[in-house]
């Protein structure tokens, strides 16, 4: 073996891994302060369903005690959680979005054909998407806190972080899976349709599962398999200083599934890629 | 001597339609070599192939050495691509851009300024660094994607049809620029074009024809075997194919 050869197969040091990951966060940053109304729509659409549909419903839906809130609840309250996870719910699809588009672009082409490991692109990429959620959910949670949506103590902005990451990496780790799905940005419309809505609706995000369960037992199944339940319920006990174990156990799962998924979709000798040509 | 890129019975299919059927040939380091084909000859399914997209299903495909799907880090480290789509961030300086670029071989912000700052100097582009890709024309995003490719150092650069929406003039200038990275600096490059007025006599020529390699060798004597005046009228005669595009 020749010097050259040898000296390329010494790899990458942990420092230039950190460097790898550092560019595409800061890429994803740059990119989201360069498009504002990305910024400004996913801030208002949740304060849109705080302040409206919230407000609105407030008579309408009462709310009975049930863990972690140990009093009667306004439904503003409620549905914060669900809100926030919504924030990244969309985050999550417009990652995806953005990735259908720098493939048609080539600019995910550019990102793969980096010598590091192709799962430590796509990790980095999905940790850059998870990071900016977080970024957002937080700026929502400065206005709802105006709004008198606070968690019981001010620990509980701290406790809601590794269930936003854990959420955040769940709902990009979809995204990646749906964008390596997804042959063409038109079709991007049906994730709108076929993923986020009912993702939302059939979910604990606008109304506790007992009343779902009441209206419609095969909904309340539904629901309960939905993995966006269960990063609600994450969120929200994580707010209140809790553990909701089931729903950790859960998102722990469908992240790993929608992880590997994605990760051979990316695979070059196995991948979904290779279909679009 | 290690060829920059080595191909060999490369085979690859959608479905039942077969891109490419057993295609070998190779670049050598400092070498300037065409691969010309028509639309649909293969060439963008050949260049997914080596730059990893997707995999080989059959065939080997080395740079410098260093199998692509065996030992994809150190083959893609001496690789450098321009794709035929414009890849730029166009809301991102040229600067940020090459920065971007750097931290995916490992660069530091510091050194890949330092690195960006030369690159579009020898791009002629320095006092644009700090504009965003969006300002700029056809011919210099090109400039700049190839300033970007050639940032980590490769020794081998892929252009697919990067001439591809170009004028007349900016066609010209890019190919003179590459061909003096070529005679410069030692690069091995592989160009695809369907153009044949972008193939010099002296340049080592691959014809590709529905996913077959036809021939291969210097274009003055590709030219001199068929019998004919020039390199389009040798094209005709091999593929059988009744025009291509000056």
């Amino acid at each position: 073996m020749s010097a050259t050869t040898k000296d390329l197969k010494a790899g990458f040091t942990p420092r230039q891994y950190l460097i790898c990951l550092w560019g595409v966060v800061w890429r994803e940053g740059l990119r989201f302060l360069h498009q504002r109304e990305r910024f400004v729509s996913a801030l208002v659409r949740p304060l849109v369903w705080l302040f409206i549909f919230a407000a609105g419903f407030r008579q309408v839906l009462g709310i009975s005690i049930i863990p972690p809130y140990e009093t009667y609840i306004l439904y503003e309250v409620y549905i914060a959680p669900g809100l926030m996870a919504m924030i990244q719910l969309f985050n999550g699809m417009q990652s995806s979005l953005s990735m259908v588009y720098d493939r048609e672009m080539g600019n995910m082409r550019t990102l793969l054909v980096s010598p590091f490991p192709r799962w430590f692109l796509l990790g980095a990429k999905l940790f850059a998407g998870v990071a900016v959620s977080i970024l957002q959910v937080y700026a929502f949670l400065l206005i709802a806190y105006f709004w008198e949506i606070e968690p019981p103590t001010k620990w509980g902005y701290l406790t809601v972080l590794p269930a936003l990451a854990l959420a955040g990496l769940m709902l990009g780790a979809l995204g990646m899976l749906l964008s390596s799905l997804i042959k063409q940005l038109e079709n991007f419309a049906g994730v709108m349709n076929f993923v986020i809505f009912p993702m939302f609706f059939a979910s604990s995000a606008l109304y506790p599962l007992w009343r779902v369960k009441e209206s419609s037992p095969w909904l309340y199944y539904a629901c309960l398999a939905n993995p966006f339940t269960h990063a609600v319920e994450l969120i929200r006990f994580a707010f209140y200083q809790q553990v909701e174990w089931t729903s950790l156990l859960v998102v722990v799962a469908y992240t790993s599934v929608f992880l590997v998924a994605a990760m051979i979709a990316y695979d070059p000798a196995r991948g979904m890629l290779m279909r679009k040509g | 001597m290690t060829d920059a890129l080595s191909i060999r019975g490369l085979s690859h299919s959608y479905g039942a339609r077969k891109a490419l059927d057993d295609v070998s040939f190779s670049v050598a380091p400092g070498s300037f070599t065409v691969l010309l084909g028509l639309n649909g000859a293969g060439k963008s399914t050949l260049f997914s192939l080596v730059t990893r997209l997707y995999a080989a299903r059959s065939g080997e495909i080395e740079i410098f050495g260093a199998n692509v799907m065996r030992d994809p880090g150190p083959a893609l480290r001496e690789l450098g691509v321009v794709f035929q789509a414009r890849t730029l961030d166009l809301e991102l300086s040229l600067m940020q851009n090459l920065v971007y670029h750097a931290s995916l071989h490992g660069i530091g912000p510091l050194e890949a300024r330092r690195l960006g700052l030369a690159a579009l100097t020898r791009a002629g582009l320095a006092e644009r660094a700090n504009d965003k890709a969006r300002a700029l024309s056809g011919g210099q995003m090109r400039r700049v994607e190839i300033a970007r490719a050639l940032l980590h150092a490769p020794k081998l650069l892929l252009l697919d049809e990067p001439t591809v929406g170009l004028d007349i003039k900016a066609r010209a200038d890019l190919l003179a620029h590459v061909r003096g990275l070529v005679r410069d600096e030692g690069l091995g490059v592989l160009w695809t074009t369907h153009l044949i007025d972008e193939i010099a006599d002296e340049d080592q020529v691959v014809i590709l024809h529905h996913g077959k390699v036809l021939t291969m060798g210097v274009a003055r004597e590709i030219v001199a075997a068929q019998g004919v005046e020039n390199i389009g009228a040798a094209f005709s005669s091999i593929t059988g194919a009744e025009k291509i595009s000056a």
